[in-house]
């Protein structure tokens, strides 16, 4: 039985709302597994020291998800959780993952996910990842998530970040080596509020021809929030790389962002777009002019940018 | 009834509105017409509160609204349709219509609008207002947001810019319509011949100064004897 923090939590993070009967997933609690499910296609083997799990999705798995969403509710917990993935050729399937802390107490909880990636031959997976903080403890809620990918051959992934409020401090590494044809595109969405601290580094090597990569971060940073954002990528064949950081500032936010884009091969095509500023006036004063007040204005502005 | 009254404006000691005075009746459907950089587009800022006049008073229905800020004047009945429309992130074309209607909006009521000025609702209603829709997507969806607020008073600040020939001839029955149904005052600025002709009054503004209201057959000699004048003109002269 989970009690209702754990409830609350659980849907805000993964939309279950209980735990599930059937389908592919693993429920994780203050370090300990409060449901596992394994499927005809997707087997959820925990690791033999007990760090973490592996997830193994046979070939052509279609029309499947998994959810694996990993939660702290009590303070003081420190956890670093490896799960690996091993995706199967041609499988197309959707990975619900995301940490949710909840603190109410003094001590600091922290979770650091390492997820590795293994996407083999022609699979397509959509990875989504949402991180949340809540509770009214002074200790910190701290996640600090790592994504490693190795696409195959025309492998297509997607992943969807989304971060929008009570993570005190987050540290997010995403890497990705890409052969011939694969793609990936991550988007991420950061809203940083109070003295909250984000940062944000991707690692991409396109290696393979025809490879292609996007990465696009929305970003917005209120009060005294502070936020790096930092994007490499390589082109080291024939491939299509782009990234696009996007930030809105607001009090006295603070937003950096560090782009590097290196073409290591004449037909590599990188792109990089970075823009950073306040609210447009006249952004605002249209809406005014449709009968909003300044505050309503800028929440709609926000709303829509972070959607 | 608005009235602007004595209204004056400079900006980087340059005088841009002299001594504005203006009137404009209920139901009326006004054109302001004169060159480019004449002072148009910054007497309707002044009507929706995005510029503050230096001097002068503006009255609507008889309210002294002169010191009230862009969101009540909005609230008050004025509705603006910019020149240069302003794009949003993420906002969709429903989001706009919908905040400006200021009440949920079924798809099918805020698609009534689009194809009001011409749009094929469908394509359009979930696209964000960014800067993948053309100029004169832009120009139109402007117009349909304000026809949504419905209020007694609506500016457009040159409303055919951008607008083909083919859906020209919708936007004049646009005005027109809400002309009848809202029985609200509407004042367009516009250069086009066929904007003027179904004015009830048009006001030549040249230089910061009103040099001339009347019928477009009293106006349109005076714009031939300016300067710039004709120039202006796409529609051709009688
Ligand atoms: N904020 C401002 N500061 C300085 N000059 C301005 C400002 N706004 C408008 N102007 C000038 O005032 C004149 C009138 O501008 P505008 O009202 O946009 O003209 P119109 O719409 O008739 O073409 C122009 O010469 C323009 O350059
Ligand atoms: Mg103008």
């Amino acid at each position: 039985m989970l009690n209702d923090i754990v409830k609350n939590l659980l849907q805000e993070v993964s939309g279950m709302m209980n735990i599930p009967t059937t389908g592919a997933f693993n429920i994780r609690n203050n370090g300990k597994s409060e449901g596992r499910h394994s499927t005809e296609n997707i087997d959820i083997v925990p690791k033999a020291d007990g760090t973490g799990l592996d997830i193994y999705v046979k070939p052509f798995t279609k029309n499947e998800d998994v959810h694996i969403p990993a939660l702290i509710t009590q303070d003081g917990v420190k956890e670093v959780v490896y799960n690996d993935f091993h995706i199967g050729e041609g499988a197309e399937i959707t990975i619900i993952a995301g940490c949710g802390i909840h603190n109410c107490g003094c001590d600091d909880s922290v979770h650091e996910g390492i997820h590795r990636f293994f996407v083999g031959k022609n699979a397509k997976i959509v990875y989504l990842e949402k991180h949340i903080g809540e509770g009214d403890g002074n200790g910190k809620r701290i996640i600090n998530p790592q994504t490693h990918i190795e696409a195959e051959e025309n492998a297509y992934v997607e992943m969807d970040t989304v971060q929008l409020k009570g993570v005190d401090s987050t540290k997010r590494i995403s890497s990705a080596v890409l052969k011939d044809g694969a793609t990936i595109v991550i988007k991420e969405k950061i809203m940083t509020h109070g003295e909250q601290y984000a940062e944000t580094s991707f690692d991409v090597n396109l290696d393979g021809t025809g490879s292609s990569a996007k990465l696009i971060s929305r970003s917005v940073a209120r009060d005294n929030s502070r936020q790096l954002f930092r994007s490499k990528i390589n082109g080291n064949a024939e491939c299509y790389g782009h990234s696009e950081c996007d930030a809105i500032i607001m009090d006295n936010g603070v937003v950096a962002a560090e782009p590097e884009i290196t073409a290591n091969h004449v037909d590599a095509s990188l792109i990089h777009e970075a823009a950073i500023g306040k609210i447009a006036g006249d952004q605002l004063t249209k809406l005014m002019t449709l009968g909003l007040t300044e505050k309503e204005a800028e929440a709609q502005i926000i709303n829509g940018f972070l959607k | 009834m608005l009235e602007l009254k004595n209204i004056c404006f400079s900006a980087d000691g340059k005088e841009i509105l002299k001594n504005i005075n203006l009137t404009i009746d209920d139901a009326k459907f006004i054109v302001i017409t004169g060159p480019n950089g004449s002072g148009k587009s910054t007497l309707a800022k002044i009507i929706a509160g995005i510029i503050t006049p230096d001097s002068g008073q503006i009255l609507l229905d008889g309210q002294d609204i002169t010191e009230l800020g862009i969101t009540e004047r909005a609230r008050a009945g004025i509705s603006f349709a910019f020149q240069q429309p302003v794009r949003f992130k993420g906002v969709t074309v429903k989001d706009l219509i919908t905040l400006a209607s200021g009440q949920e909006l079924s798809t099918a009521d805020a698609c009534q609008y689009l194809a009001e000025v011409g749009m094929c609702a469908k394509d359009y209603i979930d696209r964000e207002v960014n800067s993948s829709l053309s100029g004169g997507e832009l120009k139109r969806i402007e117009i349909a947001t304000v026809m949504a607020r419905k209020t007694k008073l609506t500016l457009f600040d040159e409303p055919e810019a951008g607008i083909d020939l083919w859906s020209f001839q919708n936007l004049i029955n646009v005005f027109e319509k809400m002309h009848e149904e809202i029985q609200g005052s509407i004042m367009i600025i516009s250069h086009q011949e066929r904007i003027l002709d179904i004015a009830d009054q048009v006001v030549l503004l040249s230089a910061g100064e009103v040099k001339q209201i009347g019928t477009k057959e009293e106006v349109l000699p005076g714009l031939f004897g300016m300067e710039t004048g004709c120039r202006y003109f796409m529609g051709g002269n009688k």
